[in-house]
C-alpha cells in the first residue's frame, strides 16, 4: 500500500473536508459519551440547545467565540508563513495584563475613544513581543520556536501571577489574585444589551476579513504566503525572508495579545490566571480545521465555542464532564489533520 | 579467457516512450576493470540500476555465475555478493565510520553488538585493498574521499564479489582519484570484478581495462583500453552530431557582464575558483560540464542569491559588489533556475502569481503595498498566451502544470521583459521535445534581439545547437572560450574532462 | 551566601532532587527514544497527563502499584502508535500531529478521570510508593538519607537511563535506531525497516513519557488533578536537546534540572521580597536557555522531522 498526490482536488473536497472531519470527530465523541452510558444524539441535541437555545446561550456562544476567532487568526497567519507560534496562550495573557496595566495605571481616566483603541494597541504589542522572541531565537540560534514558545506560556503566565499578586493587585479583591480594573469608559460597549456579547466580536469579525483582505491582496501576503510554501522559491524571488517571517510575527503575535486585550475589555475588566480556558491552544485547532483561512476561522471558532459552551449543560443534565467538549475539539484537530492528508493523496496499492 | 561472472544479456528497459536502454548486452570477467562510458542520459545509471535490482527490465535477462538473477530484487543482487557505490552516498554523517558499515548486518534483537570483531574484519578489509580510514572517525568529519572508500567498505564487508561505482570521480579531488584507481586496481588484482560508470576519458583511459561506449541507449562501441585512444572514445562517446543549425549571422555588442577571477567559498568548501569570463550583448556563451562541477554556484552567484568572496563583477562596465536578487531583476537580468520546481516556481501558487513574484514591488503590479490583481494577471495572461503555456491560465495552480509549460512560464516571465542579460541554467532539462524546441526557439529569439544569454548546460548537443562561444566548467573552474563554429565534438570532449588545464599548467 | 550553603548541604535538597528528576528522567528517555529514530514526539506533554491518570486510576480500582506503572506505560503507548499512524505512515507534520496527540491525551484524561472520579471536596487518594532502604546503600554517610528517601520508581529510572544508553549504544537494534534517525534510505539499503524502527520506538517512548507522567501521582503525590503536568513534558523535549541526544546526558540534564528546581524551592521559603513566581520562572528560562546554547553544538539527528516514503529521496 502506498500514498499518491492527487492531481486535481476537486473544490467539493476541499470544502467538505472540514465537515467531515468535524462529523468524525462527532461520531468518536459519541462512541465515549455512549460508554458513559448516556444517550448520544440527546447529549447532542442538548448541546445545540445549550449553545444557542436562548437568546442568551446565543450571545454567549458568540462572547465566547470572540477570542477564540482572534487567537484561531492569530495562529492561522503564522502557521500560513511555516512560523509555528504555539505561543497563543502566553500571548493571550501578555496581552490581558498589558492591557489591564495600562488601562488602571495610565489611563485610567482618559475618554473611552482615546483609551479603548490606545488599549487593544498596548495588548497587541505586548503579544508581538512575545513573539519575537522565539522567533529571533529561531533566526539567530536555529531554535525550533515550537518550544521556545511553548515554554514562554509558562513564564508569560507566572507573569501574569506575578503582577496581579504585586503591583497590579487589586486591594479590594478579597485577597483574590486579580489585577485593578480599568477604567468602566474604557471597556468595550455591549453589542446586545442585557448580555455579556461585546463589540470586541464585531472587532474580531471584521479582523477575519481584513486578515483575509491582507492574505490576498497585499504584497506583504503574498510575501508572506510564498515564504512559508517555499523558502527557497521565495528566496529566489528576492523576497526578505527573515523580515518578512518578523512582521508575520508581529502579526500574529498581535493577534493573540488583542485577544487577551479584548477579553479584558469586553467581558472582565480585569485579569486572572484562569481569564484563558486554553484559548490560545484552542486557537491552534481553530486555525488548522479552518484550512488556515481567515474566514474559515470564524466558522471553526463558531463551532469550538458551540462545543464549549453548549457542554455546559448537557453536562449537568446527563452527568457527562464537560471535558467532552476539549475531547471532541482536540479529535476534530486530529481527524482534520486526517481528512486534508487523504484530501490531497489517494490510495494505491 | 578467464572465467565470466556476470553476463547481462539483451537488456531493454523504457520509460513511456522513451527508450533508456535499447537491447544491452556485456559481460565482466573475474579480476577485470570495465568502464561504462557515456554522456548524461546514454542510459548508463538506468542499466546499472536494474542490475542492482532497482529496476525491472522490460526485456534481456543478467545472469551472475551462470544462474540467473532474479530481477527487481536489491537483496538478491547483495546476497550474490553485487555492490554498489552511487554517486550519492548513502551514509550517515553523525555516526561513526565502522557504525555506517556494520548497520544491518547483525541479528537485530542480539543483546550484544560484536563491535570488537566487526573493527578487526574492516581494519582487514582495509589492509588489505589498501583503503585507509579510521574506524572510529565520525563520518562527517572525513573527506569526500574517504567517505567513499566507507561506501566501498560497506559493499566488502557484505562480501561482493562485483562492484560497480556509480561516477567514482564526480565528487573527487584529483589526488584522491588517482588513490581510488590504485584500490581499484588491487581490488580486481585479488579477483574482484569492477564496473565503473563514467564520462572522463581520461580516467577511463588509466583506469579500465575494457571500455564499453553507451550511446542512446545502445552499446555503440566496446574497446581494450590498451587498443583505443582518448581520441577514437571521445568520438564514440559523443557521435556524429546532427548539422549546427544555421543561424543568421550576429555582430556581438559591448560586453555586458564580466566576471573576472570570481571565487565562492561555502562552509569552507571552494565552489567557484577564480572563474573569469565576459559576456558580450547579442551572444549566447555556452557553458558546458559534468554535473556537480560548479555549474549551481555560478547560476547562483549570478542570478543573485549567492555572495561572492572575491574578485570583481563588472555589470555594463562597471564594478558592482555582490548582486541581490532585487538588484538583477532591476537592472534586467532575466534569470533561469537550474531547478524550476525548487526554485523557479512555488508549486501551489497560482501561475499569476509566480509570474509577478520577483518584480512586486514594482509600481505596475503593486501600489501602497496593494498588489494589482488585474494588472498581474494581465500580466501572466500575456505570458500564457506569447509563450505558448499550456494546460491552465493564470489562475490555474502553478503545480499542475507540466514540466515543459511551468518552464515557458519561468522563460516567459524573463523574456516578456526584453532582458539584456539571461542566466539561463539547464534551461531544456527534463524536458520533451517539443517543450525543449520551443525554449531553444526562444533563446535564439532574445539572442537575436540583442540578450546576452549565458548558457550554462550539461547537454552538450544543446550548447552546441545554441552557444557562440563556450567554455567549460570543471572543478569549480572555467577553461578559456573557445568559438563554438572552431570546436568539433571531440575537442569539447575533451574539454569537459578538463584537457585545458594541463595545457595551462 | 551562608543561606545557600545550607540549602545545598542538606540531604533534604539533594533527596528532592532525584524526586523531582525522576519523571523527567523518564520523559526525557522516552523523547530521546523517538527523536533518535527520527520522530518528534511533542504529545509528551498529553501523554505523560494521561499516564499519571491511567496510572492512578488503576491503583485507585485496586491494582497494586507497579500494575499501575504498567497499565500507564500501556496506554502511553496506545498514544504512541497514534502519533506514528499520524506520522510515519501518513507522513504528516509531527509538530501539528504532536500537538494534537497532547490536545487529545490531556483532555480525554480529565475526561475519564471526571467520568469515574465525580467531582467532590477533597479529591480521592491512593496510597503511594513508599521509599524503600537498600541494604548498604542506606548506611553511608550523607548518601543514605537521600537514597532512603527515594521510591523504586526512581531507581527505575536510573537503571533505565543506564539501560537506554547501553542498547541505543552497544546494541544492533541501537544502531538500527540511529541509522533510521540519521538516514532513512541508507537504513533500508542495508535491510533496516525504517517504518517498523519508528513505529516501535515511538511506542516505546511514549509509553516511558507515560510512566514519567505516573509517577507524579503513584509516588511524587497520592492523587490526580488536571493540568498537574505542568509543561514537564516540554521541559523533557528541551532538555534532549540538551543531552545532545545521549541517554547518559539525558540523566545528567534531568538532575541538573531537578537541583536547580529543588534549589529554588528551598530559596523562596529562605528568601523574602522577591515573588516565588521569578523562582517558579526558573525551569522554563533555563529550559529555553540550554536550548539555545545547545541547538547549534548539539548534533541533530539528520532526518528529524523528516517522513519517510520509500522511493523518495
Amino acid at each position: 500500500m502506498r500514498f499518491e498526490r492527487r492531481e486535481h482536488r476537486p473544490l467539493a473536497l476541499i470544502i467538505l473536508t472540514p465537515p467531515l472531519a468535524i462529523a468524525a470527530a462527532l461520531v468518536l465523541s459519541g462512541l465515549l459519551i455512549a460508554t458513559a452510558g448516556a444517550p448520544v444524539m440527546e447529549a447532542y441535541w442538548r448541546i445545540l440547545v445549550g449553545a444557542f437555545g436562548s437568546r442568551l446561550s446565543a450571545t454567549e456562544t458568540l462572547t465566547r467565540a470572540t477570542p477564540l476567532m482572534l487567537t484561531g487568526l492569530a495562529a492561522a497567519v503564522a502557521f500560513r508563513a511555516r512560523v509555528w507560534n504555539i505561543g497563543g496562550e502566553g500571548q493571550f495573557y501578555l496581552g490581558a495584563i498589558a492591557t489591564a496595566a495600562v488601562g488602571s495605571q495610565l489611563l485610567a481616566g482618559a475618554p473611552g475613544y482615546l483609551s479603548i483603541p490606545l488599549l487593544l494597541l498596548s495588548g497587541a504589542v505586548a503579544g508581538m513581543i512575545l513573539l519575537i522572541m522565539p522567533l529571533w531565537l529561531r533566526l539567530r540560534f536555529s531554535v525550533d520556536e515550537v518550544v521556545t514558545s511553548l515554554l514562554l506560556n509558562f513564564v508569560a503566565v507566572l507573569v501574569v501571577s506575578m503582577l496581579i499578586d504585586g503591583p497590579l493587585k487589586d486591594p479590594l479583591a478579597f485577597g483574590w489574585p486579580q489585577s485593578q480594573s480599568v477604567a468602566d469608559a474604557a471597556m468595550l460597549p455591549k453589542l446586545v444589551a442585557r448580555s455579556r456579547l461585546h463589540w470586541g466580536f464585531a472587532i474580531a469579525l471584521v479582523l477575519a476579513f481584513v486578515v483575509h483582505f491582507v492574505q490576498s491582496r497585499t504584497v506583504f501576503g503574498l510575501k508572506s504566503r510564498a515564504a512559508g510554501l517555499s523558502p527557497e522559491g521565495a528566496v529566489f524571488a528576492g523576497v526578505p525572508l527573515a523580515r518578512t517571517l518578523f512582521l508575520v510575527a508581529c502579526l500574529s503575535g498581535g493577534l493573540a495579545g488583542l485577544a487577551g486585550a479584548v477579553e479584558v475589555l469586553g467581558v472582565k475588566g480585569y485579569v486572572t490566571t484562569d481569564l484563558s480556558p486554553g484559548f490560545g491552544y484552542s486557537g491552534i485547532v481553530v486555525a488548522m480545521l479552518a484550512g488556515l483561512h481567515p474566514l474559515g476561522v470564524v466558522l471553526a471558532a463558531l463551532f469550538t465555542a458551540t462545543m464549549f459552551v453548549g457542554a455546559d449543560g448537557m453536562s449537568r443534565a446527563l452527568k457527562i464532564p464537560t471535558y467532552i467538549a476539549d475531547v471532541t475539539v482536540a479529535l476534530s484537530l486530529i481527524t482534520m489533520l486526517v481528512a486534508v492528508f487523504f484530501a490531497q493523496y489517494r490510495i494505491r496499492r | 579467457m578467464t572465467e565470466t561472472v556476470l553476463e547481462i544479456d539483451g537488456v531493454s528497459k523504457s520509460f513511456g516512450d522513451n527508450k533508456a536502454n535499447d537491447a544491452i548486452s556485456m559481460t565482466l570477467a573475474r579480476g577485470e576493470i570495465v568502464a561504462l562510458l557515456g554522456e548524461n542520459g546514454a542510459g548508463k545509471t538506468t542499466l546499472m540500476s536494474i542490475l542492482f535490482g532497482h529496476y525491472m527490465p522490460d526485456e534481456g535477462c543478467i545472469r551472475f555465475s551462470g544462474a540467473d538473477l532474479p530481477p527487481g530484487r536489491p537483496r538478491a543482487a547483495i546476497h550474490a555478493g553485487i555492490g554498489m557505490v552511487h554517486q550519492h552516498f548513502s551514509l550517515a554523517p553523525n555516526l561513526t565510520v565502522l557504525e555506517n558499515v556494520m548497520t544491518g548486518t547483525e541479528k537485530l534483537w542480539s543483546l550484544r553488538s560484536e563491535a570488537g570483531r566487526a573493527r578487526a574484519k574492516l581494519k582487514a578489509l582495509a589492509e588489505r585493498f589498501g583503503l585507509a580510514v579510521d574506524p572510529d572517525a565520525r563520518l562527517g568529519d572525513l573527506s569526500v574521499g574517504e567517505q567513499q572508500r566507507v561506501e566501498i567498505l560497506k559493499a566488502l564487508y557484505n562480501d561482493a564479489r562485483i562492484l560497480i561505482l556509480d561516477e567514482p570521480t564526480a565528487v573527487l579531488t584529483n589526488l584522491e582519484a588517482e588513490t581510488l584507481f590504485g584500490t581499484l586496481k588491487e581490488m580486481a588484482r585479488q579477483g574482484l570484478s569492477l564496473i565503473f560508470i563514467s564520462h572522463k576519458l581520461d580516467e577511463v583511459m588509466a583506469a579500465a581495462d575494457r571500455v564499453v561506449v553507451l550511446r542512446g541507449g545502445k552499446v555503440v562501441a566496446e574497446r581494450r583500453a590498451a587498443e583505443t585512444s582518448k581520441a577514437e572514445l571521445a568520438e564514440l562517446m559523443v557521435g556524429h552530431r546532427v548539422a549546427r543549425p544555421i543561424r543568421e549571422a550576429h555582430e556581438r555588442g559591448e560586453p555586458v557582464l564580466e566576471a573576472a577571477a570570481v571565487s565562492v567559498r561555502i562552509d569552507g568548501v571552494d565552489r567557484l575558483k577564480e572563474v573569469s569570463f565576459r559576456l558580450h550583448a547579442g551572444e549566447i556563451l555556452g557553458i558546458i560540464g559534468v554535473s556537480g562541477n560548479g555549474q549551481a554556484a555560478l547560476a547562483s552567484l549570478l542570478s543573485g542569491t549567492l555572495a561572492r568572496s572575491s574578485g570583481d563583477i563588472l555589470l555594463y562596465g562597471e564594478a558592482i559588489g555582490n548582486l541581490s536578487v532585487a538588484d538583477t531583476v532591476a537592472s534586467g537580468i532575466g534569470r533561469i533556475p537550474e531547478d524550476r520546481t525548487r526554485e523557479g516556481a512555488i508549486g501551489e501558487m497560482a501561475v499569476w502569481e509566480n509570474a509577478v513574484l520577483e518584480r512586486i514591488d514594482e509600481p505596475r503590479f503593486s501600489r501602497r503595498g496593494l498588489v494589482d490583481r488585474a494588472a498581474a494577471i494581465a500580466f501572466a495572461e500575456t505570458i500564457v498566451r506569447d509563450f505558448d503555456v499550456r494546460g491552465g491560465g493564470a489562475r490555474t495552480r502553478t503545480r499542475l502544470l507540466s514540466g515543459g509549460n511551468m518552464q515557458k512560464l519561468i522563460l516567459g516571465r524573463n523574456l516578456a521583459e526584453r532582458p539584456r542579460i539571461l542566466i539561463a541554467a539547464q534551461p531544456a532539462r527534463g524536458l520533451d521535445e517539443g517543450a525543449v524546441a520551443a525554449v531553444h526557439a526562444r533563446i535564439l529569439e532574445a539572442r537575436k534581439a540583442g540578450t546576452a544569454v549565458l548558457l550554462i548546460s550539461e547537454d552538450l548537443d544543446e550548447v552546441i545547437g545554441l552557444a557562440d562561444r563556450i567554455q567549460a566548467i570543471v572543478g569549480g573552474r572555467l577553461s578559456p572560450p573557445v568559438s563554438a563554429d572552431e570546436v568539433d565534438a571531440r575537442a569539447l570532449g575533451l574539454m569537459m574532462a578538463g584537457a585545458w588545464k594541463k595545457e595551462a599548467a | 551566601m551562608s543561606i545557600v550553603l545550607d540549602i545545598i548541604a542538606s540531604a533534604g535538597l539533594w533527596a528532592a532532587v532525584l524526586r523531582i528528576a525522576t519523571p523527567l528522567i523518564f520523559g526525557t528517555l522516552g523523547a530521546l527514544l523517538c527523536e533518535r529514530a527520527g520522530v518528534l514526539n511533542l504529545g509528551i506533554e498529553g501523554i505523560m497527563t494521561f499516564g499519571a491518570m491511567a496510572g492512578w486510576l488503576a491503583v485507585y480500582h485496586g491494582a497494586d502499584l507497579w500494575t499501575g506503572l504498567l497499565v500507564a506505560a500501556l496506554a502511553g503507548g496506545v498514544f504512541g502508535l497514534l502519533h506514528a499512524a499520524l506520522t510515519v505512515t501518513l507522513g504528516l507534520s509531527q509538530h501539528v500531529s504532536g500537538l494534537g496527540v497532547t490536545l487529545f491525551a490531556s483532555s480525554f484524561s480529565y475526561y475519564l478521570f471526571r467520568l469515574i472520579v465525580p467531582l467532590s471536596g477533597s479529591p480521592p487518594t491512593i496510597e503511594p510508593f513508599a521509599p524503600v532502604t537498600v541494604p548498604g546503600l542506606a548506611d553511608l554517610p550523607f548518601v543514605g538519607p537521600i537514597l532512603s528517601a527515594q521510591t523504586p520508581p526512581t531507581y527505575l529510572a536510573l537503571l533505565l537511563a543506564l539501560l537506554l544508553a547501553y542498547v541505543v549504544f552497544r546494541t544492533p537494534l541501537g544502531l538500527a535506531i540511529r541509522m533510521t534517525g540519521e538516514n532513512p534510505h541508507a537504513a533500508e539499503a542495508q535491510g533496516v525497516n525504517p517504518m517498523a524502527v519508528r513505529y516501535g520506538a515511538v511506542i516505546v517512548g511514549s509509553a516511558l513519557m507515560a510512566v514519567g507522567g505516573a509517577f507524579l501521582t503513584l509516588s511524587a503525590f497520592n492523587s490526580f488533578f488536571p493540568t498537574m503536568v505542568q509543561g514537564r513534558g516540554w521541559i523533557c523535549i528541551a532538555l534532549v536537546v540538551f543531552a545532545s541526544w545521549r541517554p547518559g546526558r539525558a540523566l545528567f540534564g534531568a538532575l541538573l534540572f531537578a537541583f536547580f528546581d529543588a534549589f529554588q524551592l528551598r530559596l523562596q521559603t529562605a528568601v523574602d521580597g522577591v515573588p516565588y513566581q521569578v523562582f517558579l520562572m526558573t525551569p522554563y528560562i533555563l529550559s529555553i536557555v540550554a536550548l539555545c546554547v545547545m541547538a547549534r553544538r548539539a548534533r541533530v539527528p539528520q532526518a528529524l522531522m523528516q517522513p519517510y516514503r520509500r522511493g523518495e529521496r
